[in-house]
Protein backbone atom coordinates (compact mmCIF):
# COMPACT_ATOMS: atom_id res chain seq x y z
CA UNK A 1 0.00 0.00 0.00
CA UNK A 2 0.96 3.50 -0.81
CA UNK A 3 1.37 6.17 2.21
CA UNK A 4 -1.48 7.95 0.53
CA UNK A 5 -3.93 4.67 1.38
CA UNK A 6 -2.14 4.21 4.65
CA UNK A 7 -3.47 8.23 5.32
CA UNK A 8 -6.84 7.27 3.64
CA UNK A 9 -7.38 4.39 5.53
CA UNK A 10 -6.77 6.19 8.73
CA UNK A 11 -8.77 8.94 7.68
CA UNK A 12 -11.67 6.69 6.87
CA UNK A 13 -11.16 4.76 10.13
CA UNK A 14 -11.20 7.75 12.12
CA UNK A 15 -14.45 8.83 10.48
CA UNK A 16 -16.01 5.86 11.27
CA UNK A 17 -15.10 6.09 14.86
CA UNK A 18 -16.69 9.51 15.16
CA UNK A 19 -19.51 8.34 13.55
CA UNK A 20 -20.48 5.56 16.06
CA UNK A 21 -19.08 7.54 18.89
CA UNK A 22 -21.63 10.48 17.64
CA UNK A 23 -24.75 8.12 16.82
CA UNK A 24 -26.59 8.10 20.78
CA UNK A 25 -26.26 11.97 20.38
CA UNK A 26 -27.58 12.04 16.82
CA UNK A 27 -30.73 9.68 18.05
CA UNK A 28 -31.41 12.05 20.88
CA UNK A 29 -31.32 15.03 18.38
CA UNK A 30 -35.16 13.37 16.93
CA UNK A 31 -37.89 12.92 17.90
CA UNK A 32 -40.00 9.58 18.18
CA UNK A 33 -41.76 9.50 15.18
CA UNK A 34 -37.90 10.21 13.21
CA UNK A 35 -38.93 13.68 12.55
CA UNK A 36 -35.45 16.09 14.01
CA UNK A 37 -36.63 17.51 17.32
CA UNK A 38 -35.08 21.10 16.34
CA UNK A 39 -35.29 22.23 20.23
CA UNK A 40 -33.32 18.55 21.24
CA UNK A 41 -30.57 19.37 18.42
CA UNK A 42 -30.36 22.53 19.05
CA UNK A 43 -26.16 24.01 19.07
CA UNK A 44 -25.80 26.18 22.00
CA UNK A 45 -22.48 28.23 22.83
CA UNK A 46 -21.25 26.80 25.75
CA UNK A 47 -20.84 22.95 24.12
CA UNK A 48 -19.71 24.46 20.61
CA UNK A 49 -16.93 26.61 22.66
CA UNK A 50 -15.97 22.98 24.52
CA UNK A 51 -15.79 21.49 21.13
CA UNK A 52 -13.21 24.58 19.35
CA UNK A 53 -12.02 27.66 20.30
CA UNK A 54 -13.60 29.41 17.97
CA UNK A 55 -17.29 29.35 16.75
CA UNK A 56 -17.89 29.19 12.95
CA UNK A 57 -20.56 29.42 10.55
CA UNK A 58 -21.89 30.66 6.90
CA UNK A 59 -22.15 33.99 6.45
CA UNK A 60 -23.64 35.74 3.28
CA UNK A 61 -20.57 38.44 2.56
CA UNK A 62 -17.62 37.86 1.22
CA UNK A 63 -15.27 38.35 3.83
CA UNK A 64 -14.33 35.29 5.14
CA UNK A 65 -12.66 36.30 8.39
CA UNK A 66 -16.21 37.19 9.29
CA UNK A 67 -17.51 33.77 9.07
CA UNK A 68 -15.94 33.33 12.89
CA UNK A 69 -18.89 34.33 15.18
CA UNK A 70 -16.75 34.14 18.65
CA UNK A 71 -13.42 33.64 19.75
CA UNK A 72 -12.86 34.18 23.50
CA UNK A 73 -9.03 33.38 22.38
CA UNK A 74 -9.17 36.65 21.72
CA UNK A 75 -8.74 37.81 25.49
CA UNK A 76 -5.91 35.48 25.98
CA UNK A 77 -4.29 37.07 23.31
CA UNK A 78 -5.03 40.22 24.98
CA UNK A 79 -3.65 38.65 28.01
CA UNK A 80 -0.25 38.12 26.01
CA UNK A 81 0.31 40.93 24.28
CA UNK A 82 -0.82 43.35 28.04
CA UNK A 83 0.60 41.72 30.27
CA UNK A 84 3.49 38.63 29.54
CA UNK A 85 4.56 40.80 27.00
CA UNK A 86 4.38 43.81 28.29
CA UNK A 87 6.71 42.10 31.70
CA UNK A 88 8.64 39.55 29.50
CA UNK A 89 9.67 42.22 27.26
CA UNK A 90 10.64 44.77 29.46
CA UNK A 91 12.49 42.17 32.22
CA UNK A 92 14.35 40.75 29.32
CA UNK A 93 15.42 44.15 27.65
CA UNK A 94 16.34 46.05 30.95
CA UNK A 95 17.42 42.65 32.16
CA UNK A 96 19.94 42.27 29.01
CA UNK A 97 20.95 46.00 29.82
CA UNK A 98 22.01 45.93 33.29
CA UNK A 99 24.07 42.35 32.54
CA UNK A 100 25.75 44.37 30.02
CA UNK A 101 26.38 46.99 32.62
CA UNK A 102 27.05 44.28 34.82
CA UNK A 103 29.42 42.86 32.67
CA UNK A 104 31.27 46.29 31.84
CA UNK A 105 31.88 47.07 35.31
CA UNK A 106 33.39 43.67 36.48
CA UNK A 107 35.21 42.69 32.81
CA UNK A 108 35.77 46.13 32.03
CA UNK A 109 36.67 46.96 28.32
CA UNK A 110 38.68 43.95 26.61
CA UNK A 111 42.03 45.72 25.70
CA UNK A 112 44.45 44.63 22.74
CA UNK A 113 47.25 43.12 25.56
CA UNK A 114 50.05 43.84 23.28
CA UNK A 115 48.84 47.18 21.96
CA UNK A 116 48.61 48.19 18.87
CA UNK A 117 50.75 47.06 16.05
CA UNK A 118 49.75 49.88 13.53
CA UNK A 119 49.96 47.00 11.13
CA UNK A 120 46.33 46.58 9.34
CA UNK A 121 44.57 43.02 8.32
CA UNK A 122 41.52 43.19 6.40
CA UNK A 123 38.89 41.67 8.03
CA UNK A 124 35.66 42.57 6.15
CA UNK A 125 36.05 43.69 2.33
CA UNK A 126 33.11 46.42 1.78
CA UNK A 127 30.41 44.12 0.18
CA UNK A 128 30.24 42.24 3.40
CA UNK A 129 30.16 45.95 5.77
CA UNK A 130 27.83 46.92 3.65
CA UNK A 131 25.71 43.81 3.79
CA UNK A 132 26.44 44.13 8.04
CA UNK A 133 25.24 47.61 8.27
CA UNK A 134 21.81 47.38 5.89
CA UNK A 135 21.21 44.67 8.03
CA UNK A 136 22.17 46.61 11.35
CA UNK A 137 20.19 50.04 10.08
CA UNK A 138 16.82 48.16 9.42
CA UNK A 139 17.14 46.06 12.55
CA UNK A 140 17.53 49.45 14.97
CA UNK A 141 14.56 50.93 12.77
CA UNK A 142 12.86 48.06 13.32
CA UNK A 143 13.31 47.63 16.72
CA UNK A 144 12.52 50.85 17.62
CA UNK A 145 9.35 51.35 15.74
CA UNK A 146 8.13 47.29 16.80
CA UNK A 147 9.31 48.64 20.24
CA UNK A 148 6.85 51.62 19.98
CA UNK A 149 3.59 49.34 19.34
CA UNK A 150 4.45 47.38 22.51
CA UNK A 151 6.08 50.08 24.54
CA UNK A 152 4.84 53.26 23.23
CA UNK A 153 1.34 53.56 25.01
CA UNK A 154 3.57 53.60 28.29
CA UNK A 155 6.68 55.37 27.70
CA UNK A 156 5.90 57.71 24.94
CA UNK A 157 2.35 58.43 25.16
CA UNK A 158 2.84 60.14 28.87
CA UNK A 159 5.37 62.40 27.56
CA UNK A 160 4.34 63.97 23.57
CA UNK A 161 0.33 63.39 24.45
CA UNK A 162 -2.36 61.68 22.20
CA UNK A 163 -2.32 63.42 19.16
CA UNK A 164 1.81 63.66 18.64
CA UNK A 165 1.88 60.24 20.04
CA UNK A 166 -0.49 58.90 16.91
CA UNK A 167 1.06 60.43 14.74
CA UNK A 168 4.51 58.75 15.42
CA UNK A 169 2.95 56.01 15.67
CA UNK A 170 1.48 55.96 12.23
CA UNK A 171 4.92 57.31 10.68
CA UNK A 172 6.34 54.15 12.29
CA UNK A 173 4.00 51.51 11.07
CA UNK A 174 4.95 52.81 7.77
CA UNK A 175 8.56 53.02 8.70
CA UNK A 176 8.23 49.36 10.14
CA UNK A 177 6.30 47.96 7.22
CA UNK A 178 8.83 49.02 4.73
CA UNK A 179 12.15 48.74 6.41
CA UNK A 180 11.10 44.45 6.42
CA UNK A 181 12.55 44.31 3.36
CA UNK A 182 15.91 46.37 3.36
CA UNK A 183 15.89 43.70 6.54
CA UNK A 184 15.14 40.79 4.96
CA UNK A 185 17.76 41.76 2.49
CA UNK A 186 20.80 42.18 4.76
CA UNK A 187 19.46 39.17 6.37
CA UNK A 188 20.22 37.41 3.13
CA UNK A 189 23.29 38.75 1.88
CA UNK A 190 24.94 38.14 5.33
CA UNK A 191 23.20 34.34 5.50
CA UNK A 192 24.95 33.57 2.21
CA UNK A 193 28.12 35.68 2.83
CA UNK A 194 29.20 34.27 6.25
CA UNK A 195 28.14 31.13 5.69
CA UNK A 196 30.82 28.93 5.25
CA UNK A 197 32.37 30.64 7.80
CA UNK A 198 30.43 29.53 10.45
CA UNK A 199 30.62 25.83 11.16
CA UNK A 200 31.70 24.54 14.22
CA UNK A 201 35.53 23.44 13.78
CA UNK A 202 38.36 21.49 15.77
CA UNK A 203 39.64 24.87 17.40
CA UNK A 204 36.28 26.08 18.85
CA UNK A 205 36.93 23.18 21.10
CA UNK A 206 39.99 25.00 22.46
CA UNK A 207 38.44 28.47 22.47
CA UNK A 208 35.66 26.81 24.65
CA UNK A 209 37.82 25.40 26.81
CA UNK A 210 39.93 28.33 27.28
CA UNK A 211 36.94 30.56 28.26
CA UNK A 212 36.46 32.13 25.34
CA UNK A 213 38.99 35.05 26.03
CA UNK A 214 36.72 36.39 29.06
CA UNK A 215 40.16 34.75 31.15
CA UNK A 216 42.77 37.22 30.62
CA UNK A 217 45.64 35.13 31.20
CA UNK A 218 44.90 32.25 28.97
CA UNK A 219 44.45 32.76 24.91
CA UNK A 220 41.39 31.38 23.35
CA UNK A 221 42.47 30.22 19.76
CA UNK A 222 40.04 31.29 17.18
CA UNK A 223 39.33 31.10 13.14
CA UNK A 224 37.47 33.72 10.94
CA UNK A 225 34.52 33.39 13.72
CA UNK A 226 34.95 32.23 17.48
CA UNK A 227 32.32 30.01 18.64
CA UNK A 228 30.59 33.27 20.15
CA UNK A 229 30.51 34.82 17.16
CA UNK A 230 29.04 31.86 15.37
CA UNK A 231 26.27 31.46 18.19
CA UNK A 232 25.37 34.84 17.08
CA UNK A 233 25.64 34.06 13.35
CA UNK A 234 22.73 31.38 14.14
CA UNK A 235 20.74 32.94 16.24
CA UNK A 236 20.46 35.89 14.12
CA UNK A 237 19.66 33.90 10.93
CA UNK A 238 17.17 31.64 12.82
CA UNK A 239 15.45 34.47 14.55
CA UNK A 240 16.21 36.95 11.46
CA UNK A 241 13.88 34.30 9.42
CA UNK A 242 11.68 33.79 12.21
CA UNK A 243 10.47 37.13 12.44
CA UNK A 244 10.41 37.61 8.44
CA UNK A 245 8.39 34.81 8.03
CA UNK A 246 5.71 36.32 10.87
CA UNK A 247 6.52 39.43 9.86
CA UNK A 248 5.26 38.98 5.95
CA UNK A 249 2.19 36.95 7.44
CA UNK A 250 1.48 40.37 9.68
CA UNK A 251 2.15 42.68 7.10
CA UNK A 252 -0.48 40.91 5.02
CA UNK A 253 -3.03 40.40 7.07
CA UNK A 254 -5.54 36.95 6.50
CA UNK A 255 -3.82 36.52 3.18
CA UNK A 256 -4.00 32.50 2.96
CA UNK A 257 -4.50 32.68 7.41
CA UNK A 258 -6.64 32.86 9.80
CA UNK A 259 -7.21 34.79 13.05
CA UNK A 260 -5.84 32.26 14.87
CA UNK A 261 -2.57 32.12 12.56
CA UNK A 262 -2.63 35.65 12.39
CA UNK A 263 -3.13 35.61 16.68
CA UNK A 264 0.02 33.14 16.52
CA UNK A 265 2.20 34.89 13.95
CA UNK A 266 1.91 38.45 16.05
CA UNK A 267 3.01 36.09 19.30
CA UNK A 268 5.61 34.12 17.22
CA UNK A 269 6.96 37.94 15.84
CA UNK A 270 6.75 40.01 19.52
CA UNK A 271 8.88 37.28 21.51
CA UNK A 272 10.75 36.11 18.95
CA UNK A 273 11.54 39.94 18.30
CA UNK A 274 11.90 41.00 21.84
CA UNK A 275 15.00 37.90 22.58
CA UNK A 276 16.53 38.96 19.34
CA UNK A 277 16.89 42.52 20.67
CA UNK A 278 18.12 41.08 23.95
CA UNK A 279 20.82 38.72 21.58
CA UNK A 280 22.08 41.96 19.53
CA UNK A 281 22.49 44.46 22.26
CA UNK A 282 24.69 41.97 23.84
CA UNK A 283 26.43 41.85 19.99
CA UNK A 284 26.40 45.53 20.03
CA UNK A 285 28.05 45.87 23.26
CA UNK A 286 30.95 43.13 22.81
CA UNK A 287 31.50 45.02 19.05
CA UNK A 288 31.64 48.65 20.56
CA UNK A 289 32.29 49.30 24.57
CA UNK A 290 33.41 45.66 25.26
CA UNK A 291 36.46 45.02 23.39
CA UNK A 292 39.13 47.36 22.12
CA UNK A 293 39.92 46.89 18.30
CA UNK A 294 36.48 44.97 17.49
CA UNK A 295 34.48 48.02 16.24
CA UNK A 296 36.99 49.11 13.13
CA UNK A 297 36.57 45.63 11.84
CA UNK A 298 33.21 46.70 10.95
CA UNK A 299 33.45 50.37 10.66
CA UNK A 300 37.00 50.58 8.01
CA UNK A 301 37.14 46.93 7.72
CA UNK A 302 40.42 46.49 8.99
CA UNK A 303 41.85 45.32 12.27
CA UNK A 304 45.06 45.43 13.95
CA UNK A 305 47.42 42.69 13.34
CA UNK A 306 47.69 42.44 17.39
CA UNK A 307 44.01 42.47 17.71
CA UNK A 308 43.44 39.83 15.00
CA UNK A 309 46.63 37.40 16.87
CA UNK A 310 44.85 37.91 20.52
CA UNK A 311 41.28 37.59 18.59
CA UNK A 312 41.58 34.94 15.24
CA UNK A 313 45.16 33.74 15.56
CA UNK A 314 44.15 30.63 13.33
CA UNK A 315 42.06 32.94 10.60
CA UNK A 316 45.38 35.16 11.00
CA UNK A 317 48.10 32.55 10.08
CA UNK A 318 45.84 31.54 7.13
CA UNK A 319 45.59 35.54 5.84
CA UNK A 320 49.30 35.62 5.89
CA UNK A 321 50.64 32.11 4.81
CA UNK A 322 50.47 33.56 1.11
CA UNK A 323 52.29 37.09 1.89
CA UNK A 324 55.59 37.79 3.90
CA UNK A 325 54.51 37.41 7.58
CA UNK A 326 53.79 40.64 9.16
CA UNK A 327 52.39 42.33 6.24
CA UNK A 328 48.61 43.05 5.53
CA UNK A 329 47.12 40.38 3.51
CA UNK A 330 45.48 41.24 0.21
CA UNK A 331 42.48 39.63 0.20
CA UNK A 332 40.11 38.66 3.44
CA UNK A 333 39.33 35.55 5.10
CA UNK A 334 39.82 32.55 3.08
CA UNK B 1 -26.59 54.11 34.97
CA UNK B 2 -27.81 52.17 32.35
CA UNK B 3 -25.33 49.83 31.24
CA UNK B 4 -26.31 49.21 27.40
CA UNK B 5 -25.70 45.92 25.63
CA UNK B 6 -27.07 43.86 22.96
CA UNK B 7 -28.13 40.34 23.06
CA UNK B 8 -28.94 38.21 20.29
CA UNK B 9 -32.09 35.62 20.62
CA UNK B 10 -30.59 32.80 17.87
CA UNK B 11 -33.91 30.87 18.33
CA UNK B 12 -35.78 33.55 16.89
CA UNK B 13 -33.67 35.28 14.04
CA UNK B 14 -34.69 33.92 10.74
CA UNK B 15 -31.25 35.18 9.06
CA UNK B 16 -32.49 37.94 6.63
CA UNK B 17 -30.22 40.23 7.08
CA UNK B 18 -32.22 43.19 7.71
CA UNK B 19 -30.21 44.44 10.96
CA UNK B 20 -27.23 44.23 8.38
CA UNK B 21 -28.80 46.42 5.56
CA UNK B 22 -30.14 48.81 8.46
CA UNK B 23 -26.61 49.68 9.98
CA UNK B 24 -25.20 49.96 6.45
CA UNK B 25 -27.97 52.34 5.54
CA UNK B 26 -28.30 54.41 8.53
CA UNK B 27 -24.72 54.60 9.09
CA UNK B 28 -23.68 54.92 5.91
CA UNK B 29 -21.31 52.38 6.08
CA UNK B 30 -18.76 52.10 3.14
CA UNK B 31 -18.26 49.30 1.32
CA UNK B 32 -16.49 46.47 2.07
CA UNK B 33 -16.85 47.41 5.79
CA UNK B 34 -19.46 45.15 7.96
CA UNK B 35 -20.09 46.73 11.15
CA UNK B 36 -23.11 43.81 11.54
CA UNK B 37 -23.39 40.29 10.32
CA UNK B 38 -25.55 37.18 10.83
CA UNK B 39 -23.31 34.08 11.14
CA UNK B 40 -25.31 30.87 10.46
CA UNK B 41 -24.11 27.85 12.83
CA UNK B 42 -24.75 24.37 11.43
CA UNK B 43 -26.20 25.50 8.12
CA UNK B 44 -28.39 23.08 6.80
CA UNK B 45 -28.31 20.70 9.33
CA UNK B 46 -31.52 20.21 12.57
CA UNK B 47 -30.97 22.55 15.19
CA UNK B 48 -29.44 25.04 12.66
CA UNK B 49 -29.27 28.46 14.22
CA UNK B 50 -28.37 32.10 13.02
CA UNK B 51 -26.50 34.77 15.05
CA UNK B 52 -26.56 38.52 14.95
CA UNK B 53 -23.34 39.54 15.25
CA UNK B 54 -21.24 43.18 15.64
CA UNK B 55 -19.53 44.76 18.42
CA UNK B 56 -20.67 43.42 21.78
CA UNK B 57 -19.22 46.84 23.82
CA UNK B 58 -17.23 44.06 26.04
CA UNK B 59 -17.02 44.63 29.59
CA UNK B 60 -13.02 45.67 30.13
CA UNK B 61 -12.66 45.30 25.98
CA UNK B 62 -9.51 43.58 24.93
CA UNK B 63 -9.63 45.41 22.41
CA UNK B 64 -9.26 49.15 24.23
CA UNK B 65 -6.47 47.11 26.08
CA UNK B 66 -4.83 45.92 22.97
CA UNK B 67 -5.10 49.20 20.83
CA UNK B 68 -1.19 51.11 21.08
CA UNK B 69 -2.24 54.46 20.90
CA UNK B 70 -4.77 53.98 23.33
CA UNK B 71 -7.85 55.54 21.00
CA UNK B 72 -10.56 53.04 21.85
CA UNK B 73 -12.84 53.09 25.51
CA UNK B 74 -15.93 53.07 26.68
CA UNK B 75 -18.19 55.57 27.88
CA UNK B 76 -20.43 55.67 30.98
CA UNK B 77 -22.96 53.28 29.30
CA UNK B 78 -20.55 50.88 28.57
CA UNK B 79 -20.80 51.71 24.70
CA UNK B 80 -17.07 51.02 23.19
CA UNK B 81 -16.17 53.64 20.91
CA UNK B 82 -12.93 54.75 19.33
CA UNK B 83 -11.30 57.79 17.96
CA UNK B 84 -10.34 57.58 14.48
CA UNK B 85 -8.35 60.98 14.49
CA UNK B 86 -6.02 58.75 16.44
CA UNK B 87 -6.11 55.30 15.71
CA UNK B 88 -3.29 53.69 13.23
CA UNK B 89 -5.07 50.80 11.73
CA UNK B 90 -2.46 48.25 13.03
CA UNK B 91 -5.27 45.43 13.32
CA UNK B 92 -4.45 44.41 16.99
CA UNK B 93 -7.82 44.96 17.88
CA UNK B 94 -9.28 42.41 15.30
CA UNK B 95 -7.08 39.90 16.73
CA UNK B 96 -8.31 40.47 20.36
CA UNK B 97 -12.25 41.19 19.66
CA UNK B 98 -13.62 37.96 20.22
CA UNK B 99 -16.74 38.98 18.11
CA UNK B 100 -13.96 40.03 15.13
CA UNK B 101 -16.21 43.58 14.90
CA UNK B 102 -13.42 45.44 14.15
CA UNK B 103 -13.90 46.75 10.26
CA UNK B 104 -10.66 48.27 8.26
CA UNK B 105 -11.17 49.86 4.85
CA UNK B 106 -8.25 48.88 2.84
CA UNK B 107 -5.74 51.69 1.99
CA UNK B 108 -2.53 51.59 -0.55
CA UNK B 109 0.08 48.70 -0.55
CA UNK B 110 -0.17 45.05 0.52
CA UNK B 111 -2.86 45.08 3.54
CA UNK B 112 -1.93 48.26 4.81
CA UNK B 113 -5.24 48.62 7.04
CA UNK B 114 -7.06 52.50 7.32
CA UNK B 115 -8.65 54.06 10.35
CA UNK B 116 -10.68 50.80 12.21
CA UNK B 117 -14.62 51.32 11.59
CA UNK B 118 -16.80 49.09 13.84
CA UNK B 119 -20.07 49.17 15.30
CA UNK B 120 -20.86 52.52 17.85
CA UNK B 121 -24.47 51.32 19.13
CA UNK B 122 -25.18 53.94 16.64
CA UNK B 123 -23.60 56.22 19.40
CA UNK B 124 -21.50 58.68 17.07
CA UNK B 125 -17.90 58.71 17.12
CA UNK B 126 -15.30 58.74 20.12
CA UNK B 127 -13.84 62.13 18.60
CA UNK B 128 -13.86 65.52 18.89
CA UNK B 129 -16.46 66.01 16.82
CA UNK B 130 -19.46 67.50 18.38
CA UNK B 131 -22.29 64.69 18.97
CA UNK B 132 -24.99 64.82 16.35
CA UNK B 133 -22.58 67.14 13.56
CA UNK B 134 -22.37 66.45 9.96
CA UNK B 135 -18.05 65.64 11.01
CA UNK B 136 -19.28 63.32 13.22
CA UNK B 137 -21.65 61.30 10.90
CA UNK B 138 -19.23 61.47 8.04
CA UNK B 139 -16.51 59.74 10.27
CA UNK B 140 -18.65 57.32 12.58
CA UNK B 141 -21.95 57.06 11.13
CA UNK B 142 -25.29 58.17 12.91
CA UNK B 143 -25.80 59.26 16.48
CA UNK B 144 -29.59 57.80 17.38
CA UNK B 145 -28.31 57.23 20.83
CA UNK B 146 -27.78 61.03 21.58
CA UNK B 147 -31.22 61.28 20.65
CA UNK B 148 -32.40 59.16 23.12
CA UNK B 149 -32.70 55.88 20.50
CA UNK B 150 -31.81 52.58 20.34
CA UNK B 151 -29.79 51.23 17.85
CA UNK B 152 -31.36 50.63 14.08
CA UNK B 153 -30.44 47.40 14.27
CA UNK B 154 -32.30 46.21 16.94
CA UNK B 155 -34.95 48.42 16.81
CA UNK B 156 -35.88 47.83 13.38
CA UNK B 157 -35.60 43.57 13.81
CA UNK B 158 -38.66 41.93 12.25
CA UNK B 159 -38.71 39.36 14.87
CA UNK B 160 -37.37 41.18 17.88
CA UNK B 161 -34.62 38.53 18.02
CA UNK B 162 -31.89 41.24 18.01
CA UNK B 163 -31.91 43.11 21.34
CA UNK B 164 -30.48 46.46 22.60
CA UNK B 165 -30.63 48.51 25.47
CA UNK B 166 -30.33 48.12 29.12
CA UNK B 167 -28.58 44.77 30.19
CA UNK B 168 -30.39 44.02 32.86
CA UNK B 169 -33.58 44.72 30.96
CA UNK B 170 -33.18 42.98 27.95
CA UNK B 171 -31.41 39.67 29.94
CA UNK B 172 -35.21 40.36 31.79
CA UNK B 173 -36.92 40.08 28.37
CA UNK B 174 -35.20 36.97 27.64
CA UNK B 175 -35.64 35.08 30.59
CA UNK B 176 -38.97 35.20 29.88
CA UNK B 177 -38.99 33.98 26.39
CA UNK B 178 -36.92 31.00 26.97
CA UNK B 179 -39.35 30.48 30.37
CA UNK B 180 -42.76 30.49 28.24
CA UNK B 181 -41.22 28.71 24.80
CA UNK B 182 -39.72 26.07 27.17
CA UNK B 183 -35.87 26.65 25.55
CA UNK B 184 -33.28 28.96 23.90
CA UNK B 185 -30.07 28.68 22.87
CA UNK B 186 -28.58 31.05 25.25
CA UNK B 187 -27.24 34.79 25.26
CA UNK B 188 -24.71 34.46 22.59
CA UNK B 189 -21.30 35.95 23.79
CA UNK B 190 -22.76 37.24 27.32
CA UNK B 191 -20.30 35.37 28.82
CA UNK B 192 -17.30 36.08 26.76
CA UNK B 193 -18.22 39.87 27.06
CA UNK B 194 -19.91 40.61 29.48
CA UNK B 195 -18.38 37.79 32.01
CA UNK B 196 -22.05 36.91 33.10
CA UNK B 197 -24.68 34.34 31.61
CA UNK B 198 -28.19 34.92 31.83
CA UNK B 199 -29.45 32.13 34.41
CA UNK B 200 -32.99 30.83 33.53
Amino acid sequence: MTALAHIRLLIVGAALLVFVAAAPALAQKFGPDGAPNPTASVVDQTTLLKQAPRIEGRIDIPDLKAAVLEQPVGRTWDYFHEVLLHWGGAVVIVGTILLLGLAYVIIGRIRIAAGRSGQKVLRFKAIERFSHWLTAISFVVLGLTGLNVTFGKIVLLPLVGPDTFSEISQAAKYVHNFTSFAFVAGLILIAVMFFKDNFLERVDLDWIKQGGGFIKSRHAPAGRFNPGEKLVYWLSIGAGITVSVSGFLLLFPFYGTDIAAMQIAQVVHAVVAVLFIALILAHIYIGTLGMEGAFEAMATGEVDLNWAKEHHDVWLARQLKPDQPGTPAGTPAE
Amino acid sequence: MARMKFLCDADRCIDCNACVTACKNENEVPWGINRRRVVTINDGKPGERSVSMACMHCTDPPCAAVCPVSCIYPTEDGVVLHNKDLCIGCGYCFYACPFGAPQYPQVGNFGSRGKMDKCTYCAGGGGPEAPGSAEEFAKYGSNRFGEGKLPLCAEMCSTKSLLAGDGDVIAQIYKERVLKRGYGSGAWGWVTAYREDIKI
